[in-house]
């Protein structure tokens, strides 16, 4: 009698084991609404790339609490009636865990509320301040602010007794989120604008911009865009003979920038994340370790050089898996308030620290001022 | 004439069937889609009464979709509590006004959804009676070219303006309140309402556009399309007929632009964008061209599977190669006039009367 | 701030730049229209290919070589578009060839981005490097420019003496005026249509590769660049290329100055109105005359 109890003991035993087993095998679903093409592509194509691949990498280790992952992404070519939409979806039909994006912030501001109201996280990979601030409880994103990029240039241009410049901003969130702190943060920096041009993003030649910044007689350019058409900006500028520095945004960060600006782009000063330089950094650098590897692993996939902007979603990966193991379930309001707690998170874009205010974790100290040299990013050493 | 409306009841049927099959399997979600669908639609068929039996092409139709959604998105989001005087005061007085919290705290007066839909349906029709005139003079290529211009300046213009936002449009647009317990939003508890009453509109709106065409109107924009030149000849005032069609099919846009901008809660300047206007075109082409519910159904079903992501990275390509197929091989579209007036003859033996 | 003449001419130099790159799509436009009446929304794809096949092989071949091979291979491309979409309509609608070609541009282009990727891409400069130019006084000439304005005075001169003085060219100046009457005189008018869709692209790919070191291209590069180049042409009077070129300096060189007194982001306002203003007053263009529109000379 005591056997057989023993051995229905182990048999129940076994299945409540297996049933839990099974049950924790489920996998956890994360959306990604990316502008993979359309207008947007450059941003939302490595932010694309660096996540599924990421992903395969964290499922191979065994997913996150022994659950796989499983990522859906939708391409919304930076549409906000698409990422309406998509969001929607996501959250209301493929009941997925959090968001990783949208690439641009005009997406993001329309689904902030779909994501408040669905109760999901988000965790943005556009920049503008506004997405963070006034704090949303499940919104967040992983893009440096353009405030510190400003002030990180502001600082430089001070050691460089810089203080009047011309300003060039694209006609996209991008650069006219940045061209807004540029105006507000001068004054206080002693910074003077003498110049202020907004080019379209589509342009074929700048020169005519160029030439009434030069003709006002600025010490530096500022030229804050994320699209290609700032080497435009580059090349026109040095060939009408403006000899003054040129500084860019965070938005420089694609090596095919440097490319299409040919020598014009040797001696570009301009703030990034790290991962740009960091075969160069000191080994001590706690960045260090994780950017090689990213850059490693991505560019030996998908054969092209890594940029900053596969970091956005990259990080907002690693932040999302972390809170996640951190609040040892996948529930979405614990992983929430998980996230909020969050210090020290090494990331592409720099060091995270989160709290209840600050829904974006990273400060003027994640940038690192670079510049060009032989067509190469290399930090600039002052 | 009780064969016009049967086609409406069928239609109407359609509508109320698939949502009683989402409510039974539980798929709710879809109603999500299928309402942005439905505003979609009622830009399309009146795109059709302009391009399939008016006869004019204009690729530059989602330039009144932006005019009508960024008016009532820029009124309903303007803050105006820090403003004094008369004009504020009177505007109180005749009740446009509506205050509410914003979605973190801090009050906001701005205009009532209804002072701004029919401001900006004003707008719509004031800027197409405008341009129509001129435009309306050109034929082909440069009347192509005319309606691109216009669609690409109010691209342009809604891009360029931090007013209404510049590149991020404007977010946070209020619900849109008919009748207490009944507002366009995109509330998961409301989807059903939201549902019904945007194909209600659509529904509507098809039954005054099967009216108008079986009218005189009809058949004076018929002569018009077939032999522009003869249609003169005969006395009909075509300059009029065709601003007069320019402008409701306008309307038709801005009224899609309002609601649909509420339910979304936003709108950005990618509604305006010339892909847009070429993808409503080819909408209207696959549907058949002059075939107001060929154009209804393709509506429903592309911008369903689009706004699903169902073709994914190759969206655009979808629609690009249908444009060329269709008008490689089926250039009356999909569900032309002649295949209704094939099948009818396959199921009837009496000739059958003309197919509307 | 005063417009001192340095600033002028600087302004003068921008706006002769783009008004060539807009001047040499508007060409393309033109030999299509002169053959077939039709208007090739895909023209600006053309441009897109050149300069990004022109890329792909400069990997392997010098710059020269790179750009022949580019020009050859479009022209094949448009040789294809035509026979696979264009040749076998019969008496098609304006309608429907504009919408027709709207469907070839947005193919072409997805095509490109899959092929492709969404990268930018752009070729090296033909003599000297970003930062080169040439001091004419106070103002500032990138030698690319030069070579822009060079390419394309060679090519509107060689297509001009390539329709007055070749036969196949006088050949398909009949087929324009008269397809019926030169039918009968034996001229294949199908030919013909492939032939003008065929140069059309060469010249289209020649000004994507002159002009790609300034700019840059991407995938999506070429319907910008169709709309500006379309304008010119209308600007210009439709058919007639010599006129395109003058129309494409003009709206370079308003555009230009424009900056002065408008804030940049309009600068696409100023181009549309232009065009909208020609279309309701003159529809014919600046250089064109009524009879002459409809006789389609080149």
């Amino acid at each position: 009698m005591g056997k057989r109890l023993g051995a229905c003991a182990i048999v129940l035993g076994g299945l409540i084991l297996f049933h839990a087993i099974a049950e924790a095998g489920e996998p956890i679903r994360i959306g990604a609404i990316l502008s993979v093409t359309g207008p947007a592509s450059f941003l939302g194509a490595p932010e694309a790339r660096s996540l599924e691949m990421l992903v395969e990498e964290q499922n191979k280790k065994g997913g996150v609490l022994g659950r796989k992952i499983e990522l859906i992404v939708k391409d919304s070519s930076a549409s906000p009636e698409k990422a309406f939409s998509f969001a929607k979806q996501l959250i209301e039909e493929d009941k997925v865990f959090a968001i990783i994006g949208p690439s641009t912030s005009g997406e993001t501001m329309k689904i902030k509320s779909v994501a408040e109201v669905g109760k999901t996280i988000l965790l943005s990979c556009a920049a503008a301040e506004v997405i963070v601030n006034p704090v949303a409880k499940y919104v967040f994103k992983t893009p440096q602010k353009d405030s510190d990029a400003t002030v990180k240039i502001f600082q430089q241009m001070k050691m460089m007794k810089i203080s009047k410049i011309g300003v060039l901003s694209s006609n996209t969130g991008f650069g006219q989120a940045g061209e807004a702190q540029i105006m507000k943060l001068a004054p206080e920096h002693g910074i003077t604008v003498l110049a202020n041009e907004v080019y379209d993003k589509a342009a074929s030649d700048l020169t005519a911009e160029v030439t009434k910044i030069k003709a006002a007689g600025v010490e530096a350019i500022l030229n804050w865009s994320i699209e290609p058409a700032q080497a435009i900006v580059i090349k026109n500028a040095r060939q009408i003979g403006f000899k003054g520095p040129i500084f860019q945004s965070h938005g420089f960060g694609n090596i095919k920038y440097v490319e299409a600006a040919g020598e014009a782009a040797e001696g570009v000063l301009f703030p990034a994340g790290r991962l740009l330089v960091a075969d160069g950094l000191p080994n001590t650098n706690p960045q260090k370790a994780l950017l090689v590897k990213y850059k490693k692993d991505y560019e030996s996939k998908y054969k092209e050089e890594a940029s900053t902007f596969g970091g956005h979603a990259y990080d907002a990966f690693i932040i999302l898996v972390k809170a996640i193991e951190k609040a040892g379930k996948a529930d979405k309001e614990a992983v929430r308030a998980t996230i909020e707690q969050l210090t020290g998170v090494v990331g592409t874009g720099g060091v995270f620290n989160f709290s209840a205010t600050d829904h974006n974790g990273l400060n003027v100290d994640a940038f690192e001022m670079l510049t060009v040299r032989k067509g190469k990013f290399v930090p600039l050493a002052n | 004439m009780r064969g016009r409306y049967l086609p409406v009841a069928a239609f109407a049927g359609l509508i109320v069937a698939i949502q009683m099959a989402t409510h039974f399997t539980g798929s709710g979600y879809h109603l999500t889609q299928l309402t942005m669908s439905a505003y979609y639609s009622l830009l399309a068929i009146g795109l059709c009464l302009l391009v399939g039996y008016a006869g004019q092409i204009s690729i530059g139709h989602a330039g009144f979709f932006a005019i009508g959604g960024y008016i009532t998105a820029l009124l309903t989001t303007h803050d105006l509590s820090s403003h004094q005087g008369l004009a504020l005061g009177w505007l109180a007085k005749v009740g446009v006004l509506s205050s509410r919290t914003g979605l973190y705290g801090g009050h906001l007066l701005t205009l009532h959804p209804w002072a701004a839909c029919l401001v900006a349906i004003v707008a719509t029709v004031g800027v197409a009676y405008a341009i129509g005139g001129p435009v309306l003079k050109l034929k082909g290529h440069y009347l192509a070219m005319a309606t691109l211009g216009f669609g690409t300046i109010v691209y342009r213009i809604v891009l360029g303006s931090p007013l209404v936002g510049g590149a991020d449009g404007l977010s946070e647009v209020p619900p849109f309140v008919l009748l207490p317990g009944l507002e366009v939003s995109s509330q998961a508890s409301l989807r059903v309402q939201n549902y019904y009453l945007a194909w209600g509109l659509v529904i509507g709106g098809m039954m005054l556009l099967l009216n108008l065409i079986h009218s005189r109107t009809g058949r004076a924009l018929s002569a018009i399309h077939g032999a522009e030149d003869a249609a003169d000849a005969m006395g009909i005032p075509t300059a009029r007929y065709k601003l007069n069609t320019f402008v409701l099919s306008a309307a038709y846009a801005g009224l899609a632009g309002v609601l649909l901008t509420h339910f979304n809660g936003g709108i950005g300047p990618s509604e305006a964008s010339i892909m847009k206007s070429v993808r409503y075109v080819a909408i209207v082409a696959i549907g058949g061209m002059a075939n107001l519910w060929g154009a209804l159904l393709m509506s429903l079903l592309l911008n369903y599977l689009s706004l699903r992501g169902y073709f994914g990275t190759y969206d655009d390509a979808v629609f690009g190669g249908i444009l060329i197929l269709i008008m490689l091989f089926a250039p009356e579209g999909l569900l032309r006039r002649q295949l209704f007036g094939e099948l009818r003859n396959l199921f009837s033996r009496d000739a059958a009367e003309e197919a509307p | 701030m005063g417009l001192n003449s340095d600033l002028f001419f600087q302004y003068v130099v921008a706006g002769i730049t783009y008004g060539t790159i807009y001047a040499v799509v508007a060409i393309g436009f033109n030999i299509i229209y002169n053959a077939t009446g039709i208007i090739n929304f895909a023209q600006g794809e053309f441009v897109m290919l050149g300069g990004m096949t022109a890329v792909t092989l400069s990997r392997f071949l010098p710059l020269p070589v790179a750009i022949l091979g580019a020009v050859a291979v479009t022209t094949v491309i448009g040789a294809v578009i035509e026979i696979l979409f264009i040749r076998w309509l019969r008496g098609p609608s304006v309608l429907r060839m504009i919408i027709i070609t709207i469907g070839v541009s947005i193919l072409v282009r997805e095509v490109a981005l899959h092929v492709w990727g969404e990268s930018i891409r752009a070729l090296p400069y033909f003599t000297g490097t970003s930062v080169t130019s040439i001091k004419m006084g106070n103002v500032y000439i990138s030698p690319q420019v030069l070579w822009v304005v060079g390419v394309s005075a060679v090519a509107v001169v060689a297509l001009s003496a390539f329709f007055n003085y070749t036969m196949l060219g006088r050949q398909m100046r009949a087929c324009a005026a008269n397809r019926d009457a030169a039918r009968l005189c034996g001229i294949s008018a199908k030919n013909m249509v492939t032939l003008s869709f065929m140069l059309s692209a060469g010249i289209g790919a020649l000004g994507g590769c002159i002009v790609s070191p300034i700019t840059y291209v991407q995938y999506d590069s070429g319907t910008p660049l169709a709309i500006k180049g379309f304008t010119v042409a209308i600007l210009g009077g439709l058919g007639n290329s010599a006129a395109a070129v003058g129309a494409g300096m003009i709206l370079g060189i308003l555009e230009s100055f424009s900056i002065w007194v408008l804030p940049a982001a309009y600068k696409e306002v100023i181009s549309i109105s232009l065009l909208l203003l020609i279309l309701f007053i003159r529809p014919s263009g600046i250089f064109g005359s009524a009879e002459a529109s409809r006789l389609k000379e080149f």
